[in-house]
């Protein structure tokens, strides 16, 4: 085959020609993302992750075969924030719980998250009832994660080429269903490559799961450098000597709290520097004073969550949401996939717990009232920025609490940036 | 069994049982050598084809926009008040109830199919009357609406080209006079565009066809107009049928394809017995069949494939996906069809429309052609109107013509127009202040679809009934179309329900815009289109639209509306 030379972002590349444009630019040491791709497959062209500009006309960067002469952008602002954005959809469309997710650290799209710097999705997350489908002899499908990528459908087939793995349904119902039959033939280990080329937790092999601890996971330190953070708002407020902040937790689990201490001796330097108002920490139930920084954890599950997130609102200059929780409801939006009514009912009246012939929902004007469903704290009020993390990485929030406040140098790298 | 049969057996099962069982779906996969869940995704692909069953009559209630602006609400709860069903749920043993996208009989909304036969200009009391003629045992086929839609408009003097007199077979006597390539000349000559939508150059497609050799050639026309708001080529087929399957043999003529394949789509198969006829009398008349009009070699035959029900098979690689057995997605494009389509071979997909047009240019000469319309689109065009007119209907009109001239006395007669949706919700809005647009390559095209909506209507109810329709019909294989659209979607309820500010506006176009950028089809590509026209055309009406918001430029969060849920279920379960 020729060799024949192309332009990626201007810069000159060469390959053979009628190359992979994805494998190209990889044999030129330029990294173009992908979930969809898969070696030996024929272009799927499903995810669009790749999607670059060939000449100007935006296209598909795995349905690409490289020609002489062509102009390719990848990495252009316009691109970046269009990837970024897809990533985004995935997740909103999907129930993407990565905290309790069995491929969190090895998960390829969560990874793609992280080099994106994805701290929150622009779209609001769609909550659609999903199954997990146990029936299949080997494996376990979870539909919530699956982004409809198709390699499983064109890579696992049975040893008589029968699929196993096929869509079903169109439109926003599309799904990814199983044969049963085939799907009873396919070996253990035909069973674990449908786990492994699966770019999310969506297939999973019976017994398979949760291997490998926290820190030998693929993307727990994978890659150098610094995440790709923008937009940060910076504090311009007050002289004072001591910066003041404040902190609450909504419904979450207080484990973002419990991380904010884990900066250890660091506490000590903090300590000089700000002064908590409101806070667990201090105990402190009301606002005494206006605050520079607000830290929030966990989502609003009811009345009074959204009360104490409005007074943070109105008493920070800048409010921070901590935590996948108060990013877009985390685990207690579990519950955003049924109807309140159900929730309560389990919770209430049908529990194994709960008495015979139980009527009776808690109702008390002393009690907050709960809501139809989780809410992210920046669809109550504005928020200024996103930590995500379950929790997140002690030196992330107090790095980003340290820029908003002293303008300090800030960058997070690649193993302080996590979902889970 | 091969597997260009599956979408016919699909429809056996189909039309005896009234779904289609798992049983079938198992025998099906076991002749085609395949597995249980490849011939379910087919299955479950298209709209008329059921996993569960169905009762006797199968009511398919058509849910376009403007069936929603004449009265789709009203016979939707007759309907279900008459057959005691709920739409969209398992029926009773006698009827069932569904939604469809628009079913090509715009001028005549509401209308449903039943048992696939038209009902048209649907009222409860008709509703009423129609079912009770069911459950007393008459046979819809007898009573079903006439569907024939009104020319209401040719362009004056000989000019018309389509709607004028027919004679059986004498474009292909007049193409017979003339080579092959001269024919394929002729229409390049004449630059005709694809009247499907897409508007790329027939001639350029049948000459790449001719060129690339290939002892199997096919010429498919596609039947498969889905856009909502058109059914101009429902009109062709139904007034002058013969030209189309004219101007297929001439295609044929040209590039040596023997076999030629109607795509109909399963919403017109209640002409599809009249199309048979005709097509018998085509063979009896030698115009079809071996030794065409006695020239040596030229065989060429025609059939009828019958969809079942996706919008998006009106994409030409979706069509030939679905034409071989397959979901209709359109695939990665690595050839055009004209070298590899179906079957892999060359082969020409035009639409109703163009192929009626391409005979009557080799019958009646390019020049005459040539001698209307503007320089970039010559000739004349048809197009279907529908909405708030006083004469809803099929249009020939000569390319140029500005959108105001359609809506005047003379024309349409529409009533205070404000928001015309030119080429359906894949194209353009126009406002009164861009009516003097002409319909033209030079300005705005239109692929049949009109519609017109007066002052009284609500643009973001027009919205949402588009991006319904797009999020329903996208064929789901890539993220931004598939859950792009939905997010879309619900970014108009948000809207609607007054919750949108002004930095949601502003986001609705952003995000049209990545959706468009990325998605993998036409589909994709323009279905944010009038989303995002309108939010720039439509200022005023969507400044009223913005909700108040606060110093955050938040709009304050509803908390009564969030407990509303906790209050009415805990009302009930108190001591």
């Amino acid at each position: 085959m020729k060799n024949v030379s192309f332009k990626i972002d201007g810069r000159e590349c060469t390959t053979e020609k009628g190359q992979n444009l994805i494998e190209a630019a990889k044999q030129n040491g330029i990294f173009i993302p992908t979930l969809c791709h898969f070696k030996h497959l024929n272009p799927l062209g499903s995810c669009r992750v790749c999607t670059v500009k060939n000449n100007g006309r935006a296209i598909a960067g795995c349905t690409v075969k490289v020609d002489a002469g062509m102009d390719i952008e990848v990495n252009t602002k316009e691109l970046l924030d269009n990837r970024k954005a897809i990533l985004e959809m995935m997740f909103v469309e999907g129930n993407h719980f990565c905290p309790s997710c069995e491929k969190s650290g090895d998960c390829q799209m969560q990874n793609l998250g992280y080099e994106t710097g994805i701290r929150y999705t622009r779209f609001p997350r769609l909550f659609v009832d999903r199954v997990v489908d146990a029936r299949p002899e080997r494996i376990v499908v979870n539909q919530n994660r699956c982004i409809k990528c198709k390699r499983c459908i064109e890579e696992i087939r049975t040893n008589d080429g029968h699929k196993v793995f096929s869509f079903t349904n169109r439109g926003n119902q599309t799904l990814v269903s199983v044969d049963y039959e085939q799907e009873a033939k396919l070996s253990e280990k035909q069973a674990e490559h449908a786990m492994r080329i699966c770019p999310t937790g969506s297939i999973l092999v019976k017994g398979k799961s949760f291997g490998k601890p926290f820190g030998n996971r693929q993307y727990d330190y994978a890659k150098k450098g610094n995440i790709p953070l923008d937009d940060i708002k910076k504090h311009n407020g007050t002289n004072r000597k001591k910066k003041r902040v404040a902190t609450a937790s909504l419904a979450g689990c207080f484990g973002c709290h419990m991380s904010m201490l884990d900066v250890d001796l660091g506490i000590m330097d903090l300590i000089d520097v700000v002064e908590f108002n409101k806070s667990p920490l201090t105990d402190i139930k009301h606002f005494e004073e206006r605050c520079d920084i607000g830290l929030v954890e966990g989502g609003c599950c009811n009345t009074d969550n959204i009360e104490v997130l409005r007074e943070f609102r109105k008493h920070c200059d800048i409010l921070v949401s901590v935590g996948e929780c108060a990013i877009w409801g985390g685990v207690p939006a579990l519950r955003n996939t049924f109807p309140l009514e159900d929730c309560l009912k389990e919770a209430y009246i049908d529990s194994i717990t709960s008495e015979d012939n139980e009527t009776i929902i808690p109702n008390h004007e002393d009690i907050p009232k709960i809501l139809d469903k989780v809410y992210s704290n920046h669809e109550v009020v504005k928020i200024d920025y996103h930590i995500p993390g379950c929790p997140p990485n002690a030196n992330h929030i107090w790095n980003v609490v340290k820029n908003i406040l002293f303008d300090e140098e800030y960058s997070i790298t690649y193993p302080e940036f996590k979902y889970d | 069994m091969d597997r260009t049969h599956l979408l016919n057996k699909l429809w056996e099962h189909q039309n005896k049982d009234g779904f289609i069982s798992d049983k079938a779906v198992s025998k099906i996969s076991k002749e085609l050598k395949v597995s249980n869940v490849e011939v379910e995704s087919v299955v479950s692909f298209y709209h008329f084809f059921h996993k569960k069953p169905t009762g006797k009559h199968t009511i398919y209630l058509n849910n376009s926009i403007i069936s929603e602006i004449k009265g789709f609400e009203d016979v939707k709860t007759a309907l279900e008040k008459a057959t005691g069903c709920t739409f969209g749920e398992e029926g009773n043993g006698d009827f069932s109830l569904f939604e469809t996208s628009c079913i090509g009989l715009s001028d005549q909304e509401p209308a449903a199919l039943i048992n696939f036969q038209p009902f048209t200009d649907l009222t409860p009391r008709k509703v009423n009357l129609i079912i009770d003629k069911i459950k007393n045992g008459e046979d819809v086929k007898d009573f079903s609406s006439k569907t024939i839609s009104k020319i209401q408009h040719i362009p004056e003097g000989d000019k018309a080209i389509i709607f004028r007199h027919y004679e059986m077979g004498k474009s292909i006597r007049e193409g017979l006079k003339f080579t092959k390539q001269e024919i394929v000349d002729k229409i390049s000559k004449s630059n005709l565009l694809g009247l499907g939508g897409a508007f790329f150059p027939v001639g350029y497609k049948w000459q790449s066809c001719k060129n690339n050799e290939d002892d199997e050639k096919f010429i498919i026309c596609n039947a498969d107009e889905g856009e909502p708001g058109t059914f101009k080529d429902r009109a062709v087929l139904q007034h002058v049928p013969g030209l189309v399957f004219e101007g297929m043999i001439l295609a044929s003529y040209a590039t040596g394809a023997k076999e030629g394949i109607v795509y109909l789509r399963a919403e017109y198969q209640f002409f599809k017995d009249q199309l048979e006829a005709l097509l018998q009398e085509f063979r009896d008349a030698n115009l079809l069949g071996k030794n065409i009009q006695g020239v040596k070699g030229f065989d060429f035959d025609i059939r009828i494939q019958l969809g079942a029900g996706s919008y998006v098979c009106g994409a030409a690689s979706a069509l030939i996906e679905s034409l071989e057995g397959r979901r209709g997605e359109p695939p990665v494009r690595m050839w055009s069809a004209t070298k590899h389509g179906f079957k892999h071979k060359p082969t020409i997909v035009n639409n109703v429309e163009t192929l009626a047009y391409a005979s009557r240019i080799i019958e009646l000469g390019e020049d005459h052609y040539l001698s209307m319309g503007t320089e970039g689109s010559p000739g004349t065009k048809l197009i279907s109107i529908s909405g708030d007119v006083a004469k809803p209907g099929i249009y020939e009109i000569e390319y140029g013509m500005p959108i105001r001239d359609l809506l005047t006395m003379e024309m349409s007669q529409a009533t205070a127009p404000y928001f015309v949706q030119v080429s359906g919700p894949s194209g353009e809005c126009v406002g009164p202040d861009e009516f003097h647009r002409r319909i033209c390559q030079e300005d705005i095209l239109c692929g049949g679809s009109f519609m017109v909506f007066n002052r009284t209507r609500d643009i973001l109810q027009i919205l949402r009934n588009y991006m319904e329709f797009f999020k329903e019909e996208s064929c789901g294989v890539c993220t931004p179309c598939r859950a792009g659209n939905f997010i879309l979607t619900e970014k108009v309820k948000k809207m609607q329900r007054g919750l949108g500010s002004l930095e949601d506006v502003d986001e609705i176009k952003q995000w049209g815009n990545i959706i468009k950028l990325s998605s993998r089809c036409g589909l994709g590509k323009s279905s944010p289109n009038s989303l995002i026209y309108a939010i720039d055309k439509f200022k005023d009406y969507f400044n009223v639209k913005i909700a108040p918001t606060n110093e955050f430029q938040n709009v304050e969060f509803d908390m009564e509306e969030a407990v509303q849920e906790f209050d009415t279920y805990i009302k009930d379960t108190q001591l």
